[in-house]
C-alpha cells in the first residue's frame, strides 16, 4: 500500500479499510448490467412466443445460457452491494444491521446459486 | 431575525445535514430518491419473480404453466409493466448517476433536465416494449 506517500497510504485504504472497491464495483457490475439486461429484453421481447417450449428451447443454446449466466452473477453482486448501502443508512441499531447484511448476502448468494443452477439444468440438461 | 429551520437534534445534540423535511421536492432530487426505491422493489421484487420464472423453466411444463398463467392474467401483466418501469427509470437513472461520477452534468440546469429526460425515456420504453408484448405474444 505506498511506502510513504499521502496517495501510497490512501490507495485500497480509508476509513472502512477497503479503499473505493464497493464504489467501483457498483460501477462496473452497473455497466454490465446495462448491457446484459438490454440484451435480455429484447432477446425476450424478440421471442415469437414466452411458452415453456419457446424459452426452454433459448436457454439451451451456449448464446442465451452464457450471457445468463453473466447477468445473474452482475445483477445479484450489483444488488447485494446497492442494498448494503441502503441498510447501512437506515439500520443504525448495530445488532439489527449485522443480521440485515447477514439475511442481504444469504438471500443475494442463495438466490443467484439458484439462478445459475436452473440456468445449467436447463442448458446442460439432455 | 431569520427563522431558521432545523430537523431535530439527535440526542447527542450533533448537528444534522439537510434532508428531506426541508427540503423543496424537485425533479433532480426526486430522480435521486426513486433510484435507490427503484433498485430496491426490484432487489426483492423483480429478482424473485426472475427466480420464479427461471426455476419453473428448469423444473418442467407444469411449473412454468403455473408461472405463465399467473404472469399472464391481469395482475401479472399490471405487476410486469410496473417492473417493466422500475427497471427502465432505474437504468436511466443509473446512466445518469455515471455520467455525474464523471464530473459532467452537475450544473443545476443540466441536473434537471437530464432527470427529466430518464422519466421520459423510462415511461417511453416501457409503452413500447409492452405494446411489442401484448401484440404480439398472444397474451
Amino acid at each position: 500500500m505506498g511506502t510513504g506517500t499521502d496517495l501510497g497510504r490512501v490507495r485500497g485504504l480509508g476509513a472502512a479499510k477497503s479503499g473505493v472497491d464497493h464504489w467501483w464495483h457498483q460501477r462496473v457490475t452497473a455497466v454490465a448490467n446495462l448491457g446484459l439486461l438490454l440484451w435480455f429484453v429484447i432477446t425476450l421481447v424478440r421471442l415469437p412466443a414466452l411458452d415453456y417450449a419457446t424459452v426452454v428451447a433459448w436457454l439451451r443454446q451456449p448464446v442465451a445460457a452464457i450471457p445468463m449466466l453473466l447477468l445473474i452473477v452482475s445483477v445479484f453482486y450489483h444488488f447485494r452491494l446497492g442494498v448494503q448501502v441502503f441498510i447501512e443508512d437506515y439500520l443504525h441499531n448495530e445488532g439489527t444491521k449485522l443480521l440485515a447484511l447477514l439475511m442481504l448476502n444469504f438471500y443475494a448468494l442463495g438466490g443467484a446459486a439458484a439462478a445459475v443452477f436452473a440456468v445449467l439444468k436447463i442448458a446442460l440438461g439432455a | 431575525m431569520a427563522i431558521v429551520v432545523r430537523p431535530r437534534a439527535p440526542a447527542s445534540g450533533r448537528p444534522l445535514s439537510p434532508h428531506l423535511s426541508i427540503w423543496k421536492w424537485q425533479v433532480h432530487m426526486a430522480v435521486s430518491i426513486l433510484h435507490r426505491a427503484t433498485g430496491n422493489a426490484m432487489a426483492f421484487g423483480a429478482v424473485v419473480l426472475f427466480l420464479w420464472w427461471l426455476v419453473a423453466a428448469a423444473t418442467g411444463p407444469s411449473a412454468y404453466a403455473f408461472f405463465y398463467s399467473v404472469a399472464t392474467g391481469w395482475f401479472g401483466v399490471l405487476v410486469g409493466i410496473g417492473l417493466t418501469w422500475t427497471l427502465y427509470q432505474h437504468m436511466m437513472s443509473g446512466v445518469r448517476h455515471l455520467v455525474m461520477d464523471t464530473g459532467s452534468a452537475l450544473e443545476i440546469h443540466d441536473s434537471k433536465v437530464f432527470a427529466t429526460a430518464t422519466y421520459i425515456v423510462s415511461l417511453g420504453a416501457t409503452a413500447v416494449t409492452w405494446a411489442v408484448i401484448l401484440l404480439t405474444k398472444g397474451i
